[in-house]
Parts: structure tokens; sequence; C-alpha cells
């Protein structure tokens, strides 16, 4: 943690609400989300108990499954959960723009893609479970299901794969969302409890977000976000109503497991909905529309490997695939933390605390100088900048600056408080600078040591050609024999 | 030893079970909870009693889950586990005996069970005859702070040739080779208790306690099927960590001889079992002794609320987690750490280039947010 995250934490002690940490939003929020909240029993791994879902927030639509060791009846849970997230899946897929490159054929991407919203990281690892249990199963022969569960099944292992992209915002964990952009007076273990998240960023008025928080604490007032239920609710309230509904099959029974999970679930459902609007408090950072693309194109491609009949993912990366994923994955989150760097002053603040950046005054610039001799010249003006931050940067390091995205400076030289710089790449092919390339005497400037090599796609790939900007080609498909028959129980 | 029965009060120690005993691990430079636990003390009752419950409980489902596994994994002898084994150990175990350590007659005493265990459990030492044995419903004994705790674990010991496994049983899913980590890291610690349980019992008896294999076998659900799945897993790191906090523990008599000698958590139960000791009374007598709270008392020990609102009331910096403590270069208090931010408190000797980052945060904070 970064001291001004830390001293963040400490300001939000102290005056009792949480602070800022970004200015923007890094994330992208869509305009129609789609909540989704599942509730698993406890002691399973991936035995839906019910779940609440849905893109408007006065209609949530509950699924709940009367008694979650049935295994018919989760497959009947998995099909109704398919009827309302494939038809959101699939209407985004209708409207596309053509995206022009050079030296290829245009292709065609989706505008929009969907943007599913669960409450903490244990509903991302819930998602990705429920997607592993589904897509193996078979429409026909043994064990078969409604044939929407296998799809639903694909489509969540893709979100849930997506997820661990950095900077991916189609499937998101609302804590962890939150947690981006404001610093509690709490630990982060507490932080993974949305409630008391919540509480700290926007407390109800007349109480602080130190008490809202602490309130938020008890599962009598806040139930647990999920996926895992609260153990008194579970004795009291959920074991006889399963039991009930064990004995007796009838519907009221099966309505008095549903009003039990609807109070666990409702609180919730609105809480999910308030972090949303206070998400979307924050103007959008230009990254995230970037970011946004990359995840435009990936649904793109997936939806179309799944309209091909492609085979259901792998169970497991090869290790091979794995290592080279943990590489592209590393540079994607070093893109990532770079990008919203530029993007936002309070997040370039941690990188000027350990040396890595530096804001000062342009003090003299020499913007028509060059290096080189006839046809070899070039353009590689010198400014010196007055700073009071702790540069801690060698001479020969590479910058950026936010200032002018797409040009990139060397340190020459540092002396006290002046840095001199050289711009060396980004200034055309004149001999002279363009007015504004070279930044002006007086004027407040910040280089980082930080890249950002993401380069937008110039064009859809064929999916085994995914680029790691997107998440990679999808491994090899290695079919198991014993995959339909695989219980679920 | 008087001198913590008079800590605890009239009743008799709480008795540790494996899973206490592996949390001890977690928090190892906490005083509070190494006194009491030396002491035997109900934190749970004391916490209750405090007004500072514990937040934990299992969910009714989640028991029965695990009792069915257990019993499907140990069915007629232990059949299925039997099969896991030579599989995962890739030996021709031609046969296994099963004994049942708990079938010992009669409602017999901790003692005697484990007297039994010991019994057999030397006997098997001596054998080295190729079969295999499994042990189940061992009851094992750990000294802790020079008192003994009775460990039954949900296990069994398998020995074969001159080799002893402690075989866990946990009904936690593995899902394509992956289970939780939370989950694996604390049947690792508590495997270690076993392990380092039977390593005693073993050497007090004159046998080699290196027979005591350091890879436990954990039996897992495997994917989504209630198909049992065995994994070997090295439990070193954590019979290093628990060897520490046992040894620190045996020690505590140092912190217990500082304190005032009229010093007790006596609850002072009434004849129902009702704590009649006045809480303020109580309260201050667990203040007595230093605690160092962490955010993760919250999922390891009883007393965490109580912890968290006294660190809280003493604006500490423990309450944000070690990441903000280690940001903060061990400044201890907010007040403290927001007075060197702002320049109002002039730095201690050690603190000056704390106080410059911090300083400069504030500014950056100021210019930027
Ligand atoms: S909760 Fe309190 S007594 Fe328990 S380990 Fe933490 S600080 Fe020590």
């Amino acid at each position: 943690m970064s001291t001004l995250a830390a001293l963040a934490r400490l300001r939000a002690v102290h005056t009792g609400t949480a602070q800022r940490l970004a200015t923007v939003r890094h994330c992208h929020l869509s305009e129609r989300p789609m909540v989704f909240i599942p509730l698993r029993l406890a002691g399973e791994a991936a035995a839906p108990l019910a779940a609440m879902a849905g893109t408007d927030p006065g209609h949530p639509r509950l699924l709940v499954v009367p008694q979650p060791r049935d295994r018919d009846l989760r497959f009947a849970f998995a099909a109704e959960l398919a009827e309302i997230l494939l038809p959101y899946f699939e209407g985004l897929q209708k409207a596309t723009e053509t995206v022009e490159r050079r030296g290829a054929e245009p292709y065609e991407r989706c505008v929009d893609a969907p943007q599913v919203i669960v409450p903490g990281r244990g509903a991302v690892a819930f998602v990705q479970l429920l997607g592993r249990s589904t897509r193996f199963r078979r429409a026909e022969g043994p064990y078969a299901v409604h044939p929407s569960v296998p799809v639903l099944g694909r489509w969540l292992t893709f979100l849930a794969q997506r997820a661990q992209y950095p900077g991916s915002s189609l499937l998101l964990a609302a804590t962890e969302a939150l947690s981006l952009h404001w610093a509690t007076g709490q630990s982060t273990l507490e932080d993974a409890n949305l409630a008391s998240l919540v509480g700290w960023i926007d407390p109800p008025p007349g109480m602080t977000g130190a008490s809202a928080a602490r309130e938020a604490e008890d599962p009598l007032v806040w139930p647990p976000a999920g996926p895992a239920t609260d153990p008194g609710f579970d004795t009291e309230v959920l074991a006889p109503a399963i039991r009930a509904y064990e004995e007796t099959r009838s519907d009221r029974a099966a309505a008095r497991v549903a009003e039990a999970v609807r109070s666990q679930l409702e609180p919730t459902w609105r809480l999910m909905w308030r972090a949303i609007g206070l998400l979307g408090t924050l103007p959008a950072a230009p990254g995230a529309a970037a970011r946004w693309e990359g995840d435009r194109t990936s649904f793109t491609g997936f939806a179309a490997q799944l309209a091909e009949g492609g085979p259901p993912q792998p169970k497991r990366d090869g290790a091979v695939g794995a290592a080279s994923r943990l590489a592209r994955m590393e540079r994607a989150q070093a893109s990532y933390d770079a990008q919203r760097a530029y993007d936002d002053p309070l997040v370039m603040a941690a990188y000027r605390l350990t040396g890595e950046a530096f804001t000062g005054t342009v003090v003299a610039t020499e913007p028509d100088r060059t290096e080189g001799e006839g046809r070899g010249r070039k353009l590689r003006p010198l400014v010196t900048v007055r700073t009071t931050d702790p540069v801690r940067l060698a001479p020969g390091t590479r910058l950026g600056t936010p200032e002018r995205r797409g040009q990139q400076a060397e340190v020459v030289a540092i002396d006290g408080e002046h840095v001199t710089l050289k711009i060396v790449k980004g200034m055309g092919r004149g001999m002279a600078a363009t007015p504004g390339a070279v930044p002006e005497a007086g004027e407040r400037v910040c280089y980082a040591a930080l890249t950002d090599e993401f380069q937008p796609p110039a064009s859809l790939p064929a999916p085994e050609e995914t680029p790691w900007t997107h998440g990679g080609p999808p491994p090899e498909y290695s079919p198991a024999d014993d995959e339909p028959e695989e219980e679920w129980s | 030893m008087d001198r913590l029965d008079r800590l605890r009060g009239p009743v008799p120690p709480r008795p540790h079970d494996a899973r206490a005993i592996a949390a001890l691990a977690a928090n190892p430079g906490c005083a509070r909870r190494a006194v009491l636990d030396a002491a035997g003390v109900d934190k749970d009752a004391t916490a209750a009693h405090l007004g500072y419950p514990a937040p934990f409980g299992q969910s009714p489902f989640a028991i029965t889950r695990g009792n069915a596994f257990e019993s499907l994994v140990k069915e007629s002898g232990c059949a299925e586990l039997l099969r896991l084994l030579r599989e995962l150990l890739g030996l021709p175990i031609p046969l296994a005996a099963y004994t049942d350590l708990g079938d010992v007659g009669g409602n017999p005493s901790a003692q005697v069970r484990h007297s039994h265990t010991r019994k057999l459990l030397d006997k098997a030492a001596r054998d080295s005859d190729d079969a295999g044995t499994l042990y189940d419903h061992p009851l094992l004994r750990l000294e802790i702070a020079g008192h003994s705790a009775y460990l039954e674990p949900d296990v069994v010991a398998f020995r074969l040739g001159g080799r002893f496994h402690i075989v866990e049983i946990k009904s936690f899913a593995v899902v394509d080779g992956q289970a939780e980590p939370d989950k694996v890291a604390a049947a690792a610690r508590q495997a270690a208790v076993y392990v380092l349980a039977l390593m005693n019992t073993l050497e007090e008896l004159g046998h080699d306690p290196r027979r005591v294999s350091h890879e436990v076998v954990l039996v897992c659900p495997e994917n989504f099927a209630n198909r049992p799945a065995a994994t070997l897993v090295d439990v070193r790191p954590q019979l290093a960590v628990l060897r520490r906090q046992l040894a620190r523990m045996a020690r505590v008599g140092a912190i217990v001889d500082e304190l005032p000698p009229e010093l007790t958590f006596d609850l002072a139960p009434d004849a129902d079992g009702v704590p009649t000791r006045p809480v303020a009374e109580l309260r201050e007598a667990v203040r007595g002794v230093d605690a160092r709270y962490a955010p993760d008392c919250l999922s390891t020990c009883d007393l965490c609320f109580f912890c968290r609102d006294e660190a809280s009331a003493e604006g500490s910096t423990d309450l944000l987690g070690r990441q903000v403590r280690d940001a903060l270069g061990g400044v201890a208090t907010v007040t403290e750490a927001l007075g060197l931010a702002d320049g109002s408190l002039t730095p201690g000797e050690g603190q000056e280039e704390i106080a410059r980052l911090l300083r400069l945060a504030d500014r950056i904070y100021a210019e930027v947010g």
C-alpha cells in the first residue's frame, strides 16, 4: 500500500468518512448493467441456493432452489438463470460497428457489451464454479439438461476468465470497484463486506461512515452479501424451511424458502444499486473507454466462437499456456497501472511519492534542438523542470507524460530541484517543433517512468490469435469422457 | 501452575481442540491470547460476557455435509480410504487392518482412551510387517503450557511398514485440482497439530519421531461429486510455526509473573453456569494483559470485537492492518501519523524518513485530491 493510500485511510478514521483515492472512474460503467447476487448452500462447492438478478433496480428476479441438494432443481435453477442472462448477452450482439483497419478487411464489432456486477470476489469465484459445473452438460443422453444450461456455463466461464484480466469491466465485483476509488477507515479485510464499505462511503444522514460500517456488520440488519449465508440464518430460518419443503414438496413450502432467501437478498440488491450510483458520480477516465473497447472486442470474439459451435473451454490451462498467460497478465497489469496514473493525478501521486514520477514547473526549454547529421538529423528538444518532488530516476530513464501521451522523454541530468529531459519520441519528422509540442516555460508538467504499451487492436483477430490485450487465444479443448455423467451433487 | 488456575477461576481448563491450537499460531505476538490460552480460559464465554460475542458460527448445512463425507470415506472399515492410499502412495498395500481406537467400551475418560491409543501405537511402532494398519479415532495428547490438551482428530493415522501418515478428511471441494487457498491453509495448520502430537507420542514411547511423515494425506471431495480424492500436503512450515508458538506459550510464565497477583478472568458462574462477574471488572482484568490486535483476529480469535474496539478507542493504526502499518513505518497511532503528516508534530528519533514521506503525501493529497 502506498503512503498516500495509507494516509487516506488515516484521514478516513479521523473524519469518519471514506476518502477519495481517485478523481475519475477507472472502470467502465454500463448504462444497463446486470446485477447478479448468487447465494450458495453452506458446505457445498457450487450448490446454488438462490440468486437475485436483473437490470432494473425496481424489478429484481428472484431464483430459488428450495432443496439445494437436489440435482434436478439445481439444473432447473441454471436454466432459469439462462433465461435471464442469455437474452441480455444476445441482445447486445445485435448492434455492431465497422472497424476499419490498415491493410486488411474491416470487421464488425459489437457497440456495447454485457456488464455483470456481483457483490464481491466470492461471487466472482462462484460464477466461475457455476460455469465449470454447467458448461460440460449435454442436452441429450444420460443426465440431459435444458440446452441453455451448457451455453450459460460457457458464458459464465468466459466472464469469470475475463474478470482476471486487469482493467476488464465485463464482470465486476462491487467491493473491488469501490475500493479502487475510495479509502475507508478500516482494514482491507473489512472492506470485503459490501454493506460496511458502502456505509463508509455513503453513510445514511445523521451517521458517520464509521458507525454505519459497524452497524453493517450485524447480520440481522445487513445479511451477508453472499455467496455464503449467515450461519444463524441457516440454523434458525433456512434449515427448517428446507426441511418442510423436503417433507411436503408443496408450493407453500417452496414459497417459504423463497421468502426466507428474499429477506437475505433484498438488502444486498438495494446496496448494489447504491454502489453503482456511487461509481456513477465519478467522471469516466479516458482509459476506461479504451479498455472497454478491448472488452467489446473480446465479447464479440467469444460470441462468434459460440455461434460457430466451438467446444466448451477446457478444464485447465496447459503448463505452457499458464506460463504465457501469467506473462501476459503481468504486462496487462503494468499497462493498466500506467493508464490509471496518466488519467488520474491522485493515482500518479503514489508514484511521485516513490520518486518514479514528478510534477513541476518548466523553467527552460530548447525546443528546436536537434541531434545527428544530414538525413539522420532529428528534433530532440530539451526541457528543464523545477520540482520539489523527491525524484529518484537515473539518467537515461524513459518517461511518459499525461499532458502529451504520444511523447516519450529521457532523463538527461538531475541537479538539485532541476530535472533536464530530452524529448525522444513523438516529435514528428520536421526540424522545427510544432506549436504546443514542447512545453513552455511556466507550464505545470508531470513526467513518470511508466510505460503504457497498450495498443488498440488493429483488427478483430481469429479466436486463436486473440492478442494478450484481449485475453489471449482460447486454450485448446481436450474432451474427457466422464463429462456429462459427472455428478453435480 | 496454580497461578494459571487462579487466572482461569474454579472451572476446568477449556480443552483445546486442534482448531484452537492451530489458531494459536495466527497471532503469535499477542500476550493477551497467550495468557488466556495457557490458562485454558473459555474465550468465547469471556467475549460474550464482555458484550462482544464472537462472530463465528457454523452452518448446520456445513456440519451435515462434513459428517456425511467423513462417513462415506470411512465406510466399511475405510475401504474407500484404503483405495485412495494405494493410489496416492503408489504402494501395493495387500491388506490393511482397521483398528478403531475409540472402541474401548464403556464411557472412559480421556486419560484412559489416550493410554489405549498409546499402547496400540507402541505396538504398531514395533511391528514392521508390510501390511498397513488404519487407526481410527486415536486420542492424542499435546502439552500446552503445562496442560495436557487431548485431541480427537477426525483423522486416521495410517501406518505402513515403519511409517505413519496422518490422514485428514475435509469436505471442501477440490475442483480441477484447485481448492480455496484459505481452506487448504487451515487444514494444513490443523493437520500439523496432529502430526506434532503423534510425533511426541512416539518419542515418549522411545521411538523415532521422524517415523511420522510430515506429508499428510488430505482427503477431499473431487469436483462436484461426492467422490473422495487424496493429496499429499507437506506441513513442515506449519509445524515450525506451531513449535515456536508452543515454546512461547511454555514461557508464558514470564508474562504471568508480571501480572498483578489478584488478576483473574473468573466469570464466577452461578449454579446454572451463568456468569455473575461484574462486566466492568472483567473488562479491566482482560485489559490488564496487553493485546496486539490485527484485522486477522476477526477470523481467528473469539475476543476480536473486544480488542478491535479497544484498538479503535486508542486510535491505534493496528486497526487498519499490516499493509497500512508497514506503509506508515510502524507509527502507532492515527493522531501521531496525522500530526507528522501535517507537520504539527516533530518527528521523534528514527521517524524522520516516514515523517518526510507523510508530509509529502499530505502536500500532494492537498494539491490534487
Ligand atoms: S483478538 Fe485480541 S486477544 Fe485475540 S489475538 Fe487478537 S488481540 Fe489478541
